[in-house]
Formats: structure tokens, sequence, C-alpha cells
């Protein structure tokens, strides 16, 4: 922190007045003019939590999807597939057995087992060629989107919220004060704090693995120079299995999340699959922390973008990226 | 050994040295079958009637250019450019938004002439500025960050009403109408396709052997290399990539003719796929592998329907059948059909020549 300042002092500033503002917009009761200017404090802050928990779901997806790549240098453009099945698998688990917490376990082991059959049936025979194994993965998107459609249709899913998570929460955060001085605070549903809070702890749960044990030591070295590691005598094919299947378990999870606070049907898997592309883009290929930065950015750009520059919000998302790889090419987060 | 035989036939030196130029800059008209399948595309309106001709062989070039551009970044230039579906679909909605149509609130209402090099301007300039966001990465990024300007543009149309008029698109585009002849007629539509097809196909045989061509294809081998030998590999890419903008370019103009409307659905990212999926599975090594691609795609889409209800299957599979068609491609061959068809000649060739060795010995 203190390093970053003395390199970049002028970004450093920039940052630090960016947060400063923000914090005043989500403490502080808006003036009068400010609100005539750009509207009521409840939708910026709905807004902007919004942003923050959709935030959380692109962490999800993303996540799987740069260590995938970080370890195997496999972009791999059948992950909005593996996203899609995750949340229908879920559907159909929670709908059987009207478990919510069930239907994440499910759909975690049942999209990890996919991601081994593809690991071992499809990437292993061609590794070491990234363009072949992207080409293949897009025509393993193709194949997945139709399967899916034959099983489950064009029709919208949504995954039950279980009773307990359903309705509001009073967050304590002011958005304005009635004219007989009562506080008025802010109504958020609870669903969506849980879900984020989830993330972040998956979040959290991935850099400890990452950067406390000895298998996540293997995955760090393996994505500085696999094969070094392997000359070591690691058996880093087992190692590429079980990041495959950890990172397909998490799109799968993912899709549960989104269908239980989005909807689930066709086209959502382009869509996620775009949304982690530009994540993973803006945060810097193969870097966890890249791909939690990138999708709290990309999760704010998107919904303060909808409500107050409605035709333009994903203009917004593409700017980003555009100014992302104009002055920092590999991401902002990225080592290299 | 061309040179012997022409020395024998023609005595005339500067005839010959002519002749022998523009067969080293041409070697496809050395060749039957190439002059053959002219013939035919040539006389195709005599034997096919409007349904084949249009839906079929119209259709078959119009992405053929498209998948030719695709073609020319990959195969020449190394680099895979999912966007020029996009930039197709650009040049489209400008046509519409600049010619008449019948959303005459958006479109400009100008004449064809016009609004036709105004669409492939803008489109030129469209790609030209993606490929230069493009070839800051390199490789397998270079597939996510035109396929996210792809998607980006893809969703943009669906929210913006403005100008592209939303997700209902822009609809009855007009048409031109010229010298007394209408030329979204059948038989005029076609020749105007494979004029246009026929152009960009020699278009990018030519570039490829000009110099601009030799030096993409060393910065596509060895950029490095190239650098320090004083090319500017980044120019190079990007003049590349606005190359293949204009041959797209070329190809959404035609194809908003074509369909004579334009909406989200045509630049959707499964449809920049199937661009992709076109030029891989007709061969990324040579000009005619998009067309052959091509073909393969508009007949499979066309006929899957009835050929999957008559063996009892469900017909809507169809893009089931593309896309396992396209794994097996990518599986077994590196090079498409063209790559097969090679390996089969060469395997053929191979044996007949052992046979005969045999023989004599």
């Amino acid at each position: 922190m203190a390093r970053f300042i003395e390199r970049h002092p002028a970004w450093a500033l920039i940052v630090i007045i960016a947060v400063a503002v923000l914090a005043w917009l989500v403490f502080a009761i808006w003036p009068p003019g400010l609100e005539a200017a750009i509207g009521r404090k409840r939708v910026f802050l709905n807004a902007a939590l919004n942003g923050i928990t959709l935030g959380g779901l692109y962490f999800l997806v993303a996540s799987g999807f740069t260590l995938i790549f970080g370890l195997m240098r496999n972009v791999n453009l059948a992950h909005g597939s593996l996203y899609l099945f995750g949340g229908y698998i879920g559907y159909a688990v929670s709908t059987w057995t009207g478990s919510w917490i069930l239907s994440f376990i499910v759909a975690f082991i049942v999209v990890a087992l996919v991601g081994v059959i593809l690991q071992l049936a499809v990437f292993r025979r061609m590794e070491g060629q990234d363009l072949r194994q992207t080409m293949v993965t897009i025509g393993l998107s193709i194949v997945f989107a139709d399967l899916m459609l034959w099983a489950f249709g064009g029709d919208f899913y949504q995954v039950q919220t279980p009773s307990w998570l359903i309705g509001p929460v009073q967050l304590p955060l002011l958005t304005a004060i009635k004219s007989s001085g009562e506080p008025v605070y802010l109504q958020y549903p609870l669903v969506r704090l849980v879900i984020f809070a989830a993330s972040v702890v998956i979040g959290i749960a991935m850099w400890l693995a990452l950067n406390r044990t000895r298998i996540g030591m293997i995955v760090r070295a393996g994505v500085d120079d696999r094969d070094i590691l392997a000359a070591t005598g690691v058996r880093i094919q087992l190692v590429f299995v079980l990041v495959f299947a950890l990172g397909a378990g998490l799109a799968g999870i993912a899709g549960v999340v989104g269908g239980t606070f989005q909807s689930l049907s066709p086209g959502e898997d382009t869509r996620f699959l775009l949304a982690s592309l530009v994540v993973v883009i803006v945060g810097g290929m193969g870097s966890i922390p890249g791909a939690a930065l990138g999708a709290v950015i990309i999760g704010l750009a998107e919904q303060l973008g909808s409500v107050y520059i409605p035709t333009y919000a994903i203009v917004v998302t593409f700017l980003i990226m555009v100014l992302v790889l104009a002055l920092r090419p590999q991401g902002l987060l990225a080592r290299r | 050994m061309s040179l012997l035989q022409s020395t024998q036939f023609r005595p005339d030196p500067s005839a010959s040295t002519t002749r022998r130029a523009l067969l080293r800059a041409w070697p496809e008209f050395q060749n039957p079958a190439a002059w053959l399948v002219a013939l035919i595309l040539v006389i195709m309106p005599l034997i096919a009637n409007g349904f084949f001709l249009i839906e079929i062989f119209a259709t078959t070039l119009i992405l053929g250019v498209i998948a030719l551009s695709l073609m020319f970044l990959a195969g020449y230039g190394g680099m895979v450019s999912l966007m020029q579906l996009t930039i197709a679909g650009f040049a489209g909605y400008m046509v519409a938004v600049f010619g008449m149509s019948g959303n005459a609130n958006i479109s400009l209402g100008w004449p064809w002439w016009l609004a036709t090099p105004m669409a492939l301007a803008l489109a030129t300039l469209f790609g030209t500025l993606g490929g230069a966001l493009a070839v800051r990465t390199e490789g397998i990024y270079t597939i996510m960050i035109t396929l996210a300007i792809g998607a980006a543009f893809y969703y943009f149309t669906n929210q913006n009403w403005a100008i592209f008029n939303g997700h209902t698109g822009i609809n009855t585009v007009a048409t031109p109408h010229f010298w007394g002849v209408d030329w979204r007629a059948d038989i005029a539509f076609y020749y105007v396709t494979l004029g246009v097809a026929a152009i960009c196909y020699f278009a990018v045989q030519y570039v490829s052997r000009a110099p601009f061509g030799l030096a993409l294809q060393g910065v596509r081998d060895n950029s490095r290399r190239m650098a320090a030998l004083g090319f500017n590999p980044n120019a190079h890419r990007i003049a590349a990539y606005a190359f293949a903008a204009f041959i797209a370019a070329l190809g959404g103009v035609l194809q908003v003719w074509n369909y004579r409307q334009i909406s989200p659905g045509s630049v959707s990212v499964g449809a920049c796929i199937d661009v992709l999926i076109i030029a891989v599975v007709g061969g990324i090594t040579r000009p005619i592998g998009p067309f052959i691609g091509a073909l393969i795609f508009v007949l499979l889409r066309t006929f899957a329907l009835d050929v999957l209800i008559k063996f009892g299957l469900d017909g809507n599979r169809f893009r089931l059948l593309i896309g396992l068609g396209f794994l097996a491609i990518v599986f077994w061959s590196s090079d498409g059909v063209i790559g097969l068809w090679e390996r089969w000649r060469r395997r053929n060739s191979s044996s007949t020549r052992r046979a005969g060795g045999g023989r004599h010995g």
C-alpha cells in the first residue's frame, strides 16, 4: 500500500478522493440540491448495493474461469454453460427436495464432475495447444446449450428462495430524514446480502487455500511455471483435474445463486460468459484478487449505469474494459 | 519447368514473361477445377431456381465473404477475431440507418450510392478501432477481447432505441434500383454477390502474396524478428484488421440487402461464433476454405431439419449437429475440410506411387 502511494502518487490521490466521495455519498444525508440533480439517495444506495451483490455473483463465476486459465492456459468458453447447467441442477434439486442448501451441494458436485470429465476426456489430449482447446470449448458450449435447451426448454426458471431468507432487512444506512425528524433507514432484500456474504467467504477461503496450504502452493507454482513444477515430481495432471473440478463447481454454485436472485433461461450462459470475460480482462487473467476487484467494478458499473444512463449501461462496462486495455493491457491486478 | 515449356511453344519473349508473371501471381488460373467451379457459378441461374439461388448460393457467398475476412486475419495474421460478424452487422445497420427503410423516424433516407460507401467507411473504421484495441494483447486473449466487443455490440443494439431501434431492429430496408434493374431480384442479386465474393477472394489472394501480406505472415510467425528487421508488427496487424473489416463490411451490406431487415439477432454472439465455425470447418489456411465451410453450414442449416425428421429424430437439434460436427473437425483435422481433403489426396498419391514403384522394381 505504502509502496503503491510512493510509486504512483497521482493515482493514489485519485483513488483516495474517489473513496472519500463514495463514503460521503453512502453515509451522509444528501442535500436537496444533489437530490434534485441525480435523484433520491435511496435509488443510489439500492443501485450500489445491487451492484456490489451482483459483483459477488460475477466473482463466483469469474474466479473459476480465471483459476482454470491461470493454471492451464485454457480459455474455457464453455464456462457459461457450466454456470447455466449448475443453475438447472440446483433448480431441479430444490423443487424435488425443497432444500436450498442441498441444491448448492448437489450443483457443486455434479458440475465439478462434468469438469473432471472434460479435463480427462478432452483437454488432457490437447495440452499446450491453446487455440485448439479454446475452439473445442466453443464447440462444447454450442453442444451444451442445445442439450440444455432440449432438456429444459426455453422457459424461465427461478430457484425458490427459502422462507427464512425472504423479505427485506433494515440496514443502518440513512436514506433521508422525515420532516418530523425521524430517520429513514434503507430496506434491502436479505437473500442478496446473505449471498454476497457467502461469496466473500468463498473468496477468502480460496485466498487462504491458495496462499496458506500445500495444494495452494502447488497451484501457485503451476501458474508461474508448470513445466518446472512437473519436473519437480508433482503429479501435475492430478492438480489440473482438481483445479478444473473446483473452477467448474464454483460455476455450478454461481448458477444456483444466479437462479435464486435472477432467473435461468437459454442465453444466460452467454451473458455470464461475457461477464466473466470482461471481469477477468479488467482484473487480470489468472489472478483471484483481480477477479474480485473486476467483479465489483463491473457489477457496480452495470447497476449504476442501468439506473442513471439506461440505454448506454453496456457501453459503460465496455468503456471500462477499453480503458483498462489502453492503460494496463495485462489487467489491473495481474503481475505481468 | 513452366519456363522451358513456354519458351518452346511461344518464342515471343515479352509475351511469355508477362504470361509467366501472371501465372506466378495467380496459380489458380492453371487449375482446371477452378475454371470448372467458376463456370458453374456463372451459369448457376440456368441450373438453380430462385430458392436455391438465393437461399443456398447467395447466402453461402455472403457468409463466405464474412468468414473470408476472419480467415484472412486468422490464417495470415494469426489473430482469431470473433468480431467480424459484428463489423458486418454494423455495416448492415449503417446501411439501414443512412439509407431508406420502413422505420422512417430512424433512417435518414440517403440514396443507396451515398449510404453504402458511408456504411463501408464507418464499418471499416469500427473494425480498425476494434483491431487497434485487440492488438494490445496476443493469442487467445484476442479471442476473448473480440468476443467481448461482439457481445457488447449485441447488448448495445438491444438496449439502444435511438439509432438501432432496440430488439425489433430495422425492417424493410430499401435495396438499390438503377439502370432499370431491381438489384434485389433473384438473378441480379446473385450476380452482385458472386461479383463481390470473387473480388474479395482475389483481393485476399493478391494481398497474401503482396509485400504487405508476406510481412503480415512474417509477423504471425515471429513478430520479434520482424520488429528487429524494421517492420512495425502492430501497424501491420492493425492494417490487416482494417482490410478484413472492409471485406466483412461488404458482406454485411450484402446481407442486409438479402434479408431486407436487421435486428440484434443478426449480430448475436451465436452468429459471431457461427462465422468462426464456418471458417474453421472450411479451413483457415486458404481463401477458398471459408466458402466451402459456408456451403456446408448453409446446407446443414437448410436441410438438417428435414433430414433429421426423416430419420425420426427431433428436427430442432440442428445446432447440436453443427456443434458436434465442429467438435469432430477440431478434434481430427487442424485445417478443416481442406486439410482432410489434402491428407486424403496425399495418402492416395503416395499409395499409387508406392504401387507404381513396386511394378518398376
